[in-house]
């Protein structure tokens, strides 16, 4: 570990650290230690192309309902072939009014949600106030941009970013590419090697005014689509009773629900496709 | 010819205290509190956003008396430092102790130095622990000397009259709305003759052992503050300051401020934020 990210051991804080400046975390993190940078942390140490030897996380969905906004997540990592966890976190509070999760490479991953994280907390301490909702997208988009570099070479993050907004009144769904842009979405929407299923099957599933527990259902609808169709995404684990992540932010705040509610959703889910495994049929007009 | 100026260095180190000492002195005195569910902090601050009392990181709060800028500066090295060690370690690797000791140093190194002028601050630092035992409150002083505190401890200008009080009336396991209550006697009894602040002349905030999430920092304001000052013992009879507080007591009048209204509103959770 450098010495910067540690200074106190030998004395007094650094001039740095007491000069004015940017409220932003991860500006002070590129000027103090851009070591610490997940960007920076591989930079030269890579080359050619790595998404077969690192874990990837796969699909995560994210649906508007009038309270507020779900996301879920299924619990599976992959290298290349081989299923490598079966426990994976891919959902995360951002802060206590929004939620992140990603697809791709879970460690370049789950360092851009720590960043993020820190990100909006140290703004909230330093300036006293939160982030606007679109201020808060916006500066995930700078963090993804940064990481343009190795998404080149296979380390790919993109991430589903969803909360609750305040003056709105709704929640809301924003969803990246690789590169960094930042795009609003309406309703509903799904990121990662399953998502192409799982948007299919929201189109069907989705309706205005749903309730929460609706929401949830048909998320968890959606993920089984695509484990059912993609191999990289995991459907219910019913003998190790591991299901997916679910986390609901509303005008209350974040949540995750627990594995106990979600359990018994996903088991009606699994219910209802033993007599029609291609999951509910919507009408035709 | 002149003779060169000779300062002993007794009298320079005086002279520097005694700087800081009266930069201090003028400003209104901050109080932290043991109570039931953690660590609270009082102080008498008309302002509404310009705070005395900040959060460092998860367990970790900070309090400060003195000059504005130089305190504001250390409370965002102070937040720099705890988000990247956090950030680079483990949450639970940021220590109130660890926080402690860097202001000391820089403290410390600013008084001894004689190219900067002495910083006119006092801080608190404390942090939550699991239990009442294993809190930890640090004041610190402008030459960087640091002391660890228990039960309560008082900083800022009348620091000796309000603590001489809360030494006769303090006592053990005080709910959250008593020690605010006593919070707010003890700086009302700073000089001779004993003032009452209203809620709206108080800035209150605890660190909340009862508080579900990782983040054990909690402001109290608006309504929520007012709450804890039963109405019956809002005095009527101290001028504008004392028209202020009725107001505010009863339910259908609106403070000077316009505060009560918005945060009404509010949900729980957003309590940390703001």
């Amino acid at each position: 570990m450098n010495a910067v990210a540690n200074p106190i051991e030998h004395g007094r804080l650094p001039a740095s650290y007491l000069t004015p400046g940017s409220s932003s975390f991860a500006d002070f993190l590129s000027q103090q230690a851009p070591d610490l940078l997940p960007s920076r942390r591989h930079r030269g140490a890579v080359s050619g192309d790595l998404s077969g030897e690192v874990l990837h996380g796969t699909t995560i969905v994210a649906v508007t309902y009038p309270g507020g906004v779900v996301m879920a997540g299924d619990r599976r990592a992959t290298m290349g072939n081989v299923i490598a966890q079966r426990d994976a976190e891919k959902v995360y509070p951002a802060d206590e009014y929004s939620c992140v999760g990603f697809a791709g490479s879970s460690g370049p991953g789950v360092e851009m949600v720590r960043l993020f994280q820190t990100e909006l907390e140290h703004y909230e301490k330093i300036e006293g106030t939160t982030l606007s909702i679109d201020g808060k997208a916006n500066r995930l988009s700078g963090l993804i941009r940064g990481n343009l570099a190795m998404a080149m070479q296979g380390l790919a993050v993109v991430p589903l970013f969803a909360g609750y907004d305040m003056t709105r009144e709704r929640g809301r769904i924003f969803s990246y590419d690789v590169a960094g842009a930042s795009y609003e979405e309406t309703a509903f929407h799904a990121v990662g090697s399953g998502s192409v299923f799982a948007r299919g099957a929201l189109k069907k599933l989705y309706h205005e005014g749903m309730s929460e527990r609706d929401s949830v259902s048909s998320i968890l609808q959606a993920l089984y689509d695509a484990a059912d169709d993609d191999s990289a995404t995991g459907g219910p684990d019913l003998p190790r009773r591991i299901f997916p992540i679910v986390a609901v932010v509303t005008a209350d705040g974040y949540r995750r629900l627990p594995d106990a509610d979600v359990g018994q959703l996903a088991d009606d889910v699994v219910n209802s496709r033993m007599s029609r495994p291609d999951g509910p049929a919507a009408p035709l007009y | 010819m002149t003779v060169p100026f000779y300062v002993s260095p007794e009298q320079l180190m005086k002279d520097r205290a005694d700087f800081a000492r009266k930069g201090i002195s003028r400003g209104r005195s901050v109080l932290v509190l043991q109570y039931a569910d953690g660590v609270a902090f009082v102080a008498e601050n008309p302002h509404r956003t310009l705070h005395k009392i900040s959060e460092l990181y998860d367990r970790v709060a900070f309090a400060a008396v003195g000059r504005y800028n130089e305190y504001e500066n250390l409370r965002i090295a102070g937040v720099r430092l705890a988000d990247i060690r956090g950030y680079s370690y483990d949450r639970a690797d940021v220590t109130g102790r660890g926080l402690a000791n860097a202001y000391a140093q820089t403290l410390g190194t600013i008084f001894s130095s004689g190219g900067e002028k002495p910083y006119e601050v006092e801080l608190f630092v404390a942090e939550l622990g699991d239990s009442e035992e294993t809190d930890q409150i640090y004041r610190l002083t402008y030459d960087g000397s640091v002391a660890d505190e228990h039960r309560f401890a008082v900083m800022g200008g009348s620091a000796e009259q309000v603590a001489d009080y809360l030494r006769s009336n303090y006592e053990d396991a005080l709910s959250l709305s008593d020690v605010v209550r006593l919070g707010a006697d003890a700086l009302g009894h700073d000089s001779q003759q004993a003032r009452t602040l209203t809620p709206l002349e108080l800035e209150v905030a605890v660190l909340d052992r009862s508080r579900s999430q990782p983040r054990k920092f909690r402001r109290i304001s608006g309504p929520r503050l007012t709450a804890l000052f039963p109405e019956e013992e809002t005095p009527a009879d101290t001028g504008a300051a004392g028209s202020e507080a009725t107001a505010t007591g009863s339910s259908g009048a609106e403070p000077t401020g316009g505060e009560a209204t918005p945060s009404a509103e509010e949900p729980p959770a957003s309590e940390s934020s703001d």
